[in-house]
C-alpha cells in the first residue's frame, strides 16, 4: 500500500494506452462510428459495406485498414477507445476474452487459463 | 427525514446480463458468483429501501466523446436500456424520483460540485446489471432509482479523492431531505480488469482484497490513490473504483461490514460484492 502510494505517478504503465484528450482527437471519427453501432440499423449498413460506412464517418487509412484488418491494437494506436470498440468487436460475434486473445497474441484458451490462474 | 441504510458494491459486467437473461445462474462458471448475492437479497427485503442512488458510468451509450459530463445525475420519471450494440436484452424501465433528484443535484451543486442535469437519459449495463442482480425478477423494481454517472472513458477522469468528497456531498444532500424515506447508495463496476492493450487480461487480487477491507475500514487511505495508480494496480478499466469511493464517501455513519463475495474471473474481471450497513 505505502509503495503503491510513493511510487511516481508519472511512469509508463506496460502495455495500456491512456486514452486522453490526445488520443480522444485522433481517434474521434472512429469513435464516432463505433458509437453509431448502438443502433441496428447502424450496424446492418456498415455489414452492407464496410469500407464506404468508414468513409461516411471520416475515418482515415490508417484506421479503415485496422477495421478491415479487425487489428484491435491498431485501432487503439489509431485512437480507438476500447468501450466504442467493443461495439465492433459486438458486431464481429467476438467476446472481450477473444479481443483479449488477440492483443495478447495468445490463443482463447490460453487468455482464459490465464484469467483464472489470477484466482488462484 | 431520509436515512442512509447502507451501500452496496457490485461488478457490473455486460456477460453478467446475458447470463442472467439465459437463466444460467446455477452453471458451475458462474455458481460461485450469483451464490454471492441471496444475503445482500435478504438485507434488502428487510430494510426495503425507498430510494436507491447508483453510482455507475456510462461505456458509450448515453453519452459520446463530443460532450463528457464528468459527473452527471438523472432528473427523470424512469430510465430505459438500450442494446448497446451487442443486441442486449430491453428490461423495463426503471423507475426515477425526480423530485428527489433535483433536490440532490442543487445540494450539490450549493456544496460546489458541478452536476450535468439528464431529463432524459439511458442507462446501460453499468447500471441495469446491478438492478438485475440485486432485485431480481422484480418488475416494476421495488425502488426509485437515481442514477449518478461519473466519466471514466476518457482521462482526465476524476481522482479518488474528488469522488470520495462527492459521495459525502452526497450523504450530506440524503440526510437533508425532509422525507422520510430509506436510501441505500450503491457503488457499482471494479474491480481489478483490463479490456485493452498488450496488459489485456491483467487481474490483481491483493489490491482488490485490500481495497475490500481498506474501503470498510480506511477509505481516506484509498483516496490518496491516484488514477494513475488505480491503472497500474487494477488494470485500465480497475480506474472504475472511483465509483465504489463514491458510495463510500455518502455513508455518514457507523459503518460495519455485512457480507461480501469476491471471485475470478468472470469475463475479464475480478467480481467485488460488499454490502455494508450505516447505522445512525
Amino acid at each position: 500500500m505505502a509503495a503503491v502510494m510513493n511510487e511516481k505517478t508519472s511512469e509508463e504503465i506496460p502495455g495500456t494506452t491512456f486514452f486522453d484528450g490526445h488520443q480522444a482527437m485522433k481517434g474521434y471519427a472512429l469513435n464516432k462510428m463505433c458509437y453509431s453501432f448502438n443502433r441496428a440499423e447502424n450496424r446492418e449498413e456498415f455489414k452492407r459495406g464496410e469500407e464506404a460506412y468508414c468513409r461516411k464517418y471520416g475515418l482515415n487509412e490508417d484506421q479503415i485498414r485496422a477495421i478491415r484488418d479487425r487489428d484491435v491494437l491498431g485501432l487503439i494506436e489509431a485512437g480507438g477507445n476500447i468501450y466504442y470498440l467493443a461495439k465492433f468487436a459486438g458486431i464481429l460475434g467476438l467476446s472481450v476474452q477473444d479481443v483479449g486473445a488477440q492483443q495478447t497474441g495468445m490463443s482463447v484458451e490460453d487468455f482464459n487459463a490465464m484469467l483464472r490462474k489470477a484466482g488462484e | 427525514m431520509a436515512t442512509i441504510a447502507g451501500g452496496i458494491t457490485t461488478s457490473h459486467i455486460p456477460a453478467i446480463g446475458n447470463a442472467i437473461s439465459q437463466g444460467l445462474q446455477g452453471e458451475p462458471y458462474w455458481k460461485p458468483f450469483f451464490d454471492g448475492y441471496p444475503r445482500v437479497h435478504e438485507w434488502l427485503n428487510v430494510v426495503r429501501p425507498d430510494i436507491a442512488i447508483v453510482v455507475y458510468n456510462d461505456h458509450g451509450l448515453n453519452f459520446f466523446l463530443d460532450n463528457v459530463p464528468t459527473f452527471a445525475i438523472g432528473a427523470a420519471k424512469e430510465y430505459r436500456n438500450e442494446d448497446e450494440g451487442w443486441g442486449l436484452k430491453t428490461l423495463p424501465p426503471f423507475p426515477g424520483d425526480p423530485e428527489f433528484s433535483w433536490h440532490l443535484i442543487e445540494s450539490l451543486v450549493n456544496d460546489e460540485f458541478d452536476i450535468a442535469m439528464c431529463q432524459d437519459m439511458v442507462v446501460d449495463h453499468g447500471f441495469t446489471v446491478p438492478m438485475s442482480l440485486l432485485w431480481p425478477d422484480q418488475s416494476p423494481l421495488p425502488v426509485r432509482t437515481i442514477p449518478v454517472e461519473v466519466n471514466t472513458v476518457q482521462h482526465p477522469i476524476p481522482t479518488p479523492a474528488r469522488c470520495f468528497k462527492l459521495g459525502k456531498a452526497i450523504g450530506r444532500a440524503i440526510e437533508a431531505w425532509p422525507e422520510d424515506v430509506k436510501v441505500v447508495v450503491i457503488g457499482t463496476g471494479g474491480m481489478s480488469h483490463q479490456l485493452d492493450g498488450t496488459r489485456a487480461g491483467f487481474i490483481n487480487k491483493e489490491f482488490d482484497l485490500m481495497c475490500m477491507e481498506k474501503i470498510v475500514t480506511d477509505p481516506e487511505q484509498l483516496a490518496k490513490l491516484t488514477i494513475r495508480d488505480l491503472v497500474r494496480e487494477a488494470g485500465a478499466q480497475g480506474a472504475e473504483f472511483i465509483l465504489w469511493l463514491i458510495m463510500r464517501g455518502a455513508l455518514t455513519g457507523k459503518v460495519s461490514k455485512l457480507h461480501s463475495n469476491y471471485h475470478i474471473p468472470i469475463s475479464n474481471t475480478a467480481a467485488g460484492l460488499l454490502l455494508l450497513e450505516n447505522a445512525a
